[in-house]
């Protein structure tokens, strides 16, 4: 088996791995990161063993830029991530707005299964923790999205 | 529904620009190894692709490339995009081609995709001159194998690079056009424009 153009890649995920790079960022950092995301997966794509499910792979690779990104936006110590990243540059996007405000693990783990559509499973992997661990971050995070966006609405 | 829900709640990615500049800066980085673009003409869509070195395909199947963008990719390398900046050049020595505004494409050629017989029919298209023709059995004999002419008829069919490598040029001994594969109406169209560029020049040009 041979991989597909990377064309199709491009077509069938763009729009995903830009769900993703939106929700934990603004628009010019986030169109900076969908760049990213897929010139680092054109480099590697040949080289990409036939086994791996390309979704997850870019969905992790749209996570790993976009916490590069904002940390280099906020001079952040290595491990740790801004509990509000995105808070004033994105005040007429409700959910980015709301996502802003969640712990960074809830929303890391909302935009990943929710947005990514990666199983708990690889988000825990992503998040180096376990797939219950994830799972409630992630049902914790929506709850509270819930909450705030129920609130903004109101 | 929640995965529906969040996704709704962001605004529609751009992803025309997006895809223009993510182009742009793989070219920049060395990692656009087949470039291609589709080009609208006379003779029909045409779908083109270059690496680095130069053009290196033509295909009359501009409107619907998916199957020779996935040879391509087994071909040369799965690193495809649209790009069709990286074509400008092509396209229009193309074009100019087609319209008989040039005797030449004159622009960078990869015959990567012609091998072993086929790329020594290729390049003894490239010797006929414009405006002329040689039989099959002409090009069998100038590749070192007379007895070849069919194998001639089917490199002809497998030239990677039709219009820039004038396969066209190539008919059958009793003066029928012989196969295209661009269908012989645009073999036709690309011998009429030839043979009329040949001609001098009308006194009065025509008016409709």
């Amino acid at each position: 088996m041979t991989r597909a153009p990377f064309e199709t890649i491009v077509a069938l995920h763009g729009e995903r791995v830009w769900r993703v790079c939106r929700a934990l960022l603004d628009e010019v950092d986030a169109d900076d990161a969908w760049s990213e995301t897929f010139l680092a997966a054109l480099e590697a794509y040949p080289r990409l063993a036939h086994h791996e499910r390309v979704e997850g792979w870019l969905v992790t690779i749209a996570h790993r830029k976009a916490i590069d990104v904002l940390r280099r936006r906020e001079r952040l110590v290595v491990g740790e991530v801004p509990d509000r990243p995105v808070a004033a540059a994105t005040r007429d996007l409700d959910l980015a707005r709301a996502l802003s405000l969640l712990p960074a693990r809830q929303r890391e783990a909302v935009v990943l299964h929710h947005l990514g559509g990666l199983p708990f499973a690889e988000v825990a992997a992503t998040l180096d923790s376990s797939a219950d661990a994830a799972r409630r971050a992630s049902s914790d995070g929506v709850r509270r999205l819930r909450e705030l966006m129920g609130a903004v609405d109101a | 529904m929640r995965e529906l829900d969040l996704a709704g709640a962001l605004p529609e990615p751009p992803l025309g620009a997006l895809h223009a500049r993510l182009a742009d800066r793989a070219d920049e980085a060395g990692l656009l190894d087949v470039a291609y673009r589709s080009l609208d003409t006379d003779v029909g869509s045409l779908l083109l692709a270059a690496t680095p070195v130069g053009l290196v395909s033509v295909t009359f199947d501009g409107a619907a490339p998916d199957a020779t963008l996935e040879r391509l990719a087994i071909a040369i390398s799965p690193r495809v995009l649209e790009a069709p900046k990286r074509l400008d050049d092509a396209a229009r020595r193309l074009d100019d081609l087609i319209a008989g505004r040039a005797r030449a494409f004159g622009g960078p050629l990869d015959l990567a995709l012609a091998r072993g017989f086929g790329r020594s029919v290729v390049e003894r298209l490239r010797e006929i001159p414009y405006g002329e023709t040689r039989s099959y059995a002409q090009v069998a004999a100038a590749a070192g194998s007379p007895r070849a002419v069919r194998a001639v008829g089917s490199a002809c069919r497998r030239n990677p690079l039709p219009i820039a490598v004038p396969c066209h040029r190539v008919v059958r001994s009793d003066g029928g056009l012989g196969q295209y594969v661009g269908g012989v109406e645009a073999k036709r169209r690309l011998l009429d424009v030839e043979a009329a560029q040949r001609r001098p020049a009308p006194a009065t040009p025509a008016v409709e």
